[in-house]
């Protein structure tokens, strides 16, 4: 599988990474090399074979419906980048 | 008084129970040779005035006379990838620069429960991506073993290199690790120490930066089998905070090591025979098993027939967890940002600069193939190759106990070898993912060293929640090869 410059910006943009346009084809060149190399797997025969998601049991445990954390908004907002009156903050988002 | 930096827990706890030092004094003799060895840039962050703090805590204990942990006074390296409550945790990258969690892991939590004393915090590849620490934001570490007659500085192994080279240059009696494909077992192997993977479960990955989740695992390095036995009892059990951690009762590791491996049943799997190994590696594998044979087990040739497929496998499903479990780094909670004019500007700015080369490259190829229209072919092909993966484990220890395979590919490696392709350095992983993507546990034995006098390790693999055969057998294994070399320097 080859990807191209575009599909790779493409990508970036989905994971909200920028990537310089000047980076794009060298990026381009390496996901291919390893996208090529993981098309091995099409060899397999996994026709009837269930997908496994991990070796976890599949139910999970449950525990009470209670609240058992919280009402510690100072620690929650401790690594917070720019806190303000007990909040995260973001750029603006509505006009 | 012997140099205290080379006792091996075992020997310390006897010499700490006893009285022959004290606690304040282990640490203190360990502090002193951190700052010695600084150049190895093993650990990012130091806590000293913690350490001693901890350590004199200890020595009131055992003073007092009652009852003590089972790694009471014993100093340790913890990777930064565990959150310390109040202490800097990195994971190795410039995004959670300055993140100082408000809470502590269970894994830490459990260790300090028992007793033990923490130095500080171990460098690692960002976000435990990699096979040789260099993809850490904070520096390359260096291997304290050096090739004969040649000062090139060579990797400790990744992605826990910061606590292999910290438990090979004596600067921690044990560190925490953790392993989502090789990186507690690659960088032993490359060091001259001992790392076991216990079964996906057997640990809380509660407060342990996550990677892959279906594959991480927390798991100690240490330089006998007896000491990570001590080590793994402390750090294991269960955690109602982490869901897949198994309620299942810890056994007593170290008791387990009788010595005993009479008629146990060892495989060699014929297709980790892979193209291109080298006779040094080839060798030293078929030595393991006579060893073994020699102490009464009974060697079986096996067939684990999916083994090619595993590393493929593995960069589908361990970058599709990642390009997941990091989304959380966006600059609006913790971590590092940049301002950008909106949301998705501030988002791809924050992560462009707070992410380096190998995580972006592997956040890509996870957005990649969980994107619309290639699920199926990518993620969903991976999810089935590694349920077979899983059968051949299970059919093989219908016959067999455990099974012996080398480590790793080959010796530690200078900074600029595996470099350009990044499909050469994922061939680190090779004899180590497998047993990542089936759960199973693993540990890597110091076994012997290569013509340039560089350690090499052999890897035992065990059933899923049989560590106890696993240790037992890979004990065996370390008295037969007696590896007592050590580090230039050291």
């Amino acid at each position: 599988m080859s990807l191209d410059s575009k599909t790779v910006a493409h990508i970036a943009t989905l994971a909200r990474i920028r990537v310089p346009e000047a980076d794009l084809p060298g990026l381009a060149s390496e996901l291919s090399g390893i996208m090529t190399w993981i098309e091995q797997l099409n060899e397999v025969n996994t026709k009837g074979v269930e997908p496994m998601s991990g070796v976890a049991a599949r139910d999970l445990p449950r525990r009470a419906d209670v609240v058992n954390d919280g009402g510690d908004p100072g620690k929650v907002l401790a690594n917070a980048p720019e806190p303000a009156h007990g909040f995260f903050t973001v750029p603006k988002v509505v006009e | 008084m012997t140099d205290l930096t080379h006792l091996t827990i075992a020997d310390a706890l006897d010499g700490l129970a006893s009285k022959k030092f004290s606690a304040r004094e282990l640490t203190d003799a360990h502090l002193k040779k951190m700052s010695a060895l600084k150049k190895l840039n093993a650990y990012i962050t130091e806590t000293p005035e913690k350490a001693q703090a901890q350590a004199d805590a200890s020595d009131k204990r055992r003073a007092a006379g009652g009852k003590v942990g089972s790694l009471d006074g014993i100093p340790l390296g913890i990777k930064d990838l565990f959150c310390t409550e109040g202490v800097q945790t990195t994971a190795g990258s410039h995004i959670l620069e300055g993140f100082k969690p408000t809470y502590e892991s269970t894994v830490t939590t459990n260790l300090f429960n028992a007793g033990a004393v923490m130095l500080g915090k171990l460098n690692l590849d960002e976000f435990a991506m990699g096979s040789s620490n260099k993809t850490s934001y904070y520096g390359n570490v260096i291997n304290p073993w050096k090739r004969q007659g040649d000062s090139t500085d060579l990797v400790p192994g990744g992605s826990s290199g910061g606590s292999s080279a910290a438990v090979a240059a004596r600067i921690a009696m044990a560190a925490t690790g953790t392993d989502t494909g090789g990186s507690i077992r690659q960088p032993a192997a490359l060091t001259g120490t001992v790392g076991i993977k216990p079964t996906y479960g057997r640990c809380s990955r509660w407060g342990i930066v996550a990677f892959a989740s279906s594959l991480d695992q927390a798991g100690p390095i240490a330089r006998s089998v007896e000491d990570c036995a001590i080590m793994l009892g402390a750090m294991a059990g269960h955690d109602p905070k982490d869901s897949t951690s198994v309620e299942m009762a810890v056994p007593d590791f170290r008791k387990g090591l009788t010595g005993n491996i009479k008629g146990l049943r060892v495989g060699i799997p014929k297709e980790y025979r892979v193209d291109g190994m080298s006779q040094e590696i080839s060798d030293l594998w078929a030595k393991g098993a006579a060893w073994l044979k020699s102490q009464g087990a009974e060697i079986k040739e096996i067939s684990l027939p999916h083994t090619k497929y595993a590393l493929p496998t593995y960069y589908i499903i361990a970058p599709a967890e990642a390009s997941s479990n990091l989304a959380r780094y966006d600059g609006v909670r913790f971590g590092q940002r940049v301002p950008g004019n909106s949301l998705d500007e501030m988002y791809e700015l924050t992560r462009a600069a707070g992410f380096g080369k190998e995580v972006k490259r592997r956040i890509l190829i996870g957005t990649y193939v969980l994107s619309a229209g290639y699920y199926d072919a990518y993620y969903l092909q991976a999810q089935k190759v590694r349920a077979l993966i899983l059968k051949d484990f299970t059919d093989a220890f219908k016959d067999v106990d455990v099974i012996l395979t080398p480590s790793t590919p080959s010796a530690a490696f200078g900074f600029h070898e595996n470099e350009g392709d990044p499909v050469q350095m994922y061939l680190q992983d090779v004899f180590t993912v497998t047993v990542n993507l089936a759960g199973l546990p693993g540990i890597s034995v110091p076994a012997g060293l290569d013509a340039k006098g560089l350690p090499l390790g052999l890897q035992m693999i065990g059933r899923a929640f049989d560590e106890e055969t696993l240790l037992r057998s890979a004990q065996v294994l370390e008295k037969c090869a007696n590896f007592t070399a050590l580090p230039a320097g050291v």
